[in-house]
């Protein structure tokens, strides 16, 4: 088979100039930053209120910005987590079969340009808005602690939430994915979307359960452990974390964890002859927690690439009649 | 003959086991407008959708303008323009925001982009709505963007799927007095329809399409001569007490002669007009009309499928 001519990155900037401007000025988006902003805030207000008495002793006071919560209120990455993947559903479920039913999609495929750069455009478009999103986020956060906290965050602060920002991002690349992935296999919107949504709240709340529920079965608790009130098995451990972990939900969380809570030293069971030695308590260097993070880092990118390449494939193979 | 832009040959597109095109030989030169014709279902716009490399086909070749559209789909459809049916636009956008994308998709500069869509606006009369959102437009305005496109993108063949269907009489003159236009500037047309007679007034050829091949090819009157076997149809007025059928009937040539309503009607095998003329003149009769009537498409459509389901 001899190769097609031609590069499949032609017009890819045309369609990421136009989706980026639909994103822009779309009423979904606007809804959707009012929505991550208002409860943001909430938190990092909530959050600034209690810091104030522990800003001199802190050494990561810019840090439990991101992470303090006070009931009821979550923290604001808490409202990041849930949100973000929302934001990048909300970006992607219509971006391919929305074209179908402009009866667009016929018109811009007879343009001189691969499906390639239709999509991969349209990945980029929603990546990049959540990014603008993001970053606003994270410097109006910050922009709010400076001048309620007084003290301007260190460099080691500043690369944490930099990094955080990264994962984040990632993590809703996946959601966006999984969103574009939707809105090529099914034609109607409103299907794609509740799909999209169910595999969320799938991955984010119920795999948890049912991943408890998994390791308790493979590794039963023994009648002595039963009996002394000892806690599960490391086997129980060790299988439901490497169970959960397949979500990306748990990988996020993870990861921003030992991002924002230097003292993280590890993420899975630690034995007492580990910790023989060590300061309890202790910040890690930045470069030690991102060491520490870099499993569920790539994971978190390796995810995007393959459901995007799924949705890639999915779409090569779509016919184009409308 | 001109220069041949489009040739197929032995296209033919499986669906599981349903042939949707068996088949297809079509060849295209430049300014010339092709009709291609047919039922809901006969494989038209699987056919378009093959030449311009949006769907592969299971078997057979196609060349636009010296390339593939499967091993150079970018250079394929950077020749051709498409109105697909019942096309559709960004309804956000306006006129001219649409046309702007879809030219920086062709790879148009800014400023090439700007003239040309402007200038594609004007032909088609949509420049007093180019800043119009789309969502406000007609049904025969979109159309008539659509065409724009086509225009704009200053292509060498326009393939145009049912580009009338669904507008109003004077809308669709419109549209195909453009299409007119193109063929002009030296442009090839592939254009699909139902609408039998407007395609009649516009297309040089045209293709019958029926069960995914093309069963009639050629130009209207030829394809009339292979469906009614060859038939001249003439139509007389005249004043006089003549007994026209007797009268005509005995000319050579002629097969048949009528009288309806005053109208006679001859059926001939070949050009009689001037038989027909000397025979009223020496009745003593006056000639008021004489014309030969060419069959319309829409008959020769129907006689075809008639006799098929006939025989079949």
């Amino acid at each position: 088979m001899a190769r097609r001519s031609g590069s499949p990155f032609t017009g890819i900037g045309a369609v990421f100039v136009k989706e980026l401007a639909d994103h822009f000025g779309s009423a979904r988006m606007r809804v959707l930053e009012w929505l991550v902003l208002l409860t943001g805030v909430g938190a990092v207000y909530t959050a600034i209120s209690d810091l104030k008495t522990t800003t001199a002793s802190d050494p990561f006071v810019f840090l439990r910005l991101f992470t303090h919560a006070r009931s009821p209120l979550p923290s604001f990455i808490a409202v990041l987590a849930f949100l973000v993947p929302l934001m990048a559903i909300g970006l992607g479920f219509d971006a391919i079969n929305g074209e179908f039913n402009r009866r667009t999609m016929s018109r811009i495929l007879a343009q001189p340009i691969y499906r390639d750069a239709l999509l991969l455009g349209k990945f980029l478009a929603g990546l990049a808005t959540l990014a603008a999103a993001l970053v606003t986020l994270w410097l109006l956060v910050v922009g709010f602690g400076l001048v309620t906290l007084g003290v301007p965050p260190g460099g080691a602060e500043v690369a944490r939430g930099l990094s955080f920002l990264v994962v984040a991002l990632f993590y809703g690349g996946l959601w966006l994915a999984v969103a574009l992935l939707c809105s090529v296999l099914f034609r109607s919107a409103a299907t794609s979307a509740l799909l999209a949504l169910g595999l969320w709240l799938l991955a984010s709340v119920l795999w948890p359960l049912i991943v408890q529920f998994i390791a308790n079965a493979v590794y039963p608790p023994s009648a002595v452990t039963l009996l002394l009130g000892g806690g599960p098995s490391l086997g129980q451990i060790e299988l439901q974390q490497a169970l959960s972990r397949v979500s990306p939900s748990t990988l996020f969380d993870e990861s921003v964890l030992a991002l924002l809570h230097p003292a993280t030293r590890a993420l899975g069971p630690v034995f007492m002859s580990q910790l023989e030695g060590s300061v309890m308590g202790a910040p890690l260097p930045f470069t030690q927690s991102v060491l520490l993070i870099w499993p569920q880092a790539t994971g978190l990118v390796a995810g995007t690439i393959i459901i995007f390449v799924v949705a890639y494939i999915a779409f090569q193979r779509q016919e184009v009649r409308a | 003959m001109s220069e041949v832009i489009l040739s197929a040959r032995g296209l033919s597109k499986r669906y599981g086991r349903i042939n949707a095109v068996a088949g297809v030989d079509l060849e295209l030169h430049r300014g010339e407008i092709l009709g291609v014709l047919g039922p809901n279902g006969a494989g038209k716009t699987t056919t378009i959708l093959m030449l311009l490399g949006l769907t592969e086909p299971t078997s057979g070749t196609i060349v636009v303008d010296g390339f593939d559209p499967i091993r150079a789909p970018l250079q394929v459809k950077r020749r051709i323009g498409y109105l697909p049916d019942s096309v559709g636009f960004y309804e956000t956008l306006t006129a001219r925001e649409n046309l702007r994308y879809t030219a920086r998709l062709a790879g148009l500069t800014r400023a090439q982009a700007e003239a040309n869509i402007t200038a594609a606006l004007k032909r088609v009369g949509l420049d007093t709505v180019a800043d119009r959102r789309v969502r406000t437009l007609s049904h025969g305005m979109r159309q008539r963007l659509g065409l724009a496109e086509v225009l704009m993108k200053g292509v060498e063949l326009a393939v145009l799927d049912e580009p009338t269907s669904g507008l109003d009489p004077q809308a669709s003159f419109d549209l195909l007095d453009i299409i007119r236009g193109l063929k002009a500037d030296g442009v090839a047309v592939l254009l699909s329809s139902h609408l039998l007679d407007r395609v009649q007034a516009v297309c040089d050829r045209v293709a019958l399409f029926h069960q995914g091949k093309i069963v009639l090819e050629g130009t209207v009157p030829d394809l009339a001569r292979r469906v009614f076997g060859g038939v001249y149809i003439f139509e007389l007025d005249f004043d006089g007490d003549v007994d026209a059928v007797s009268l005509f009937s005995a000319l050579p040539g002629v097969r048949q002669a009528f009288a309806t309503d005053g109208t006679t009607r001859v059926l001939a095998d070949r050009d009689v007009r001037a038989e027909l003329a000397r025979a009223v003149v020496a009745s003593g009769a006056l000639l008021r009309r004489l014309v030969s009537v060419e069959p319309s498409l829409d008959a020769i459509y129907r006689q075809y499928f008639e006799s098929r389901h006939g025989t079949a």
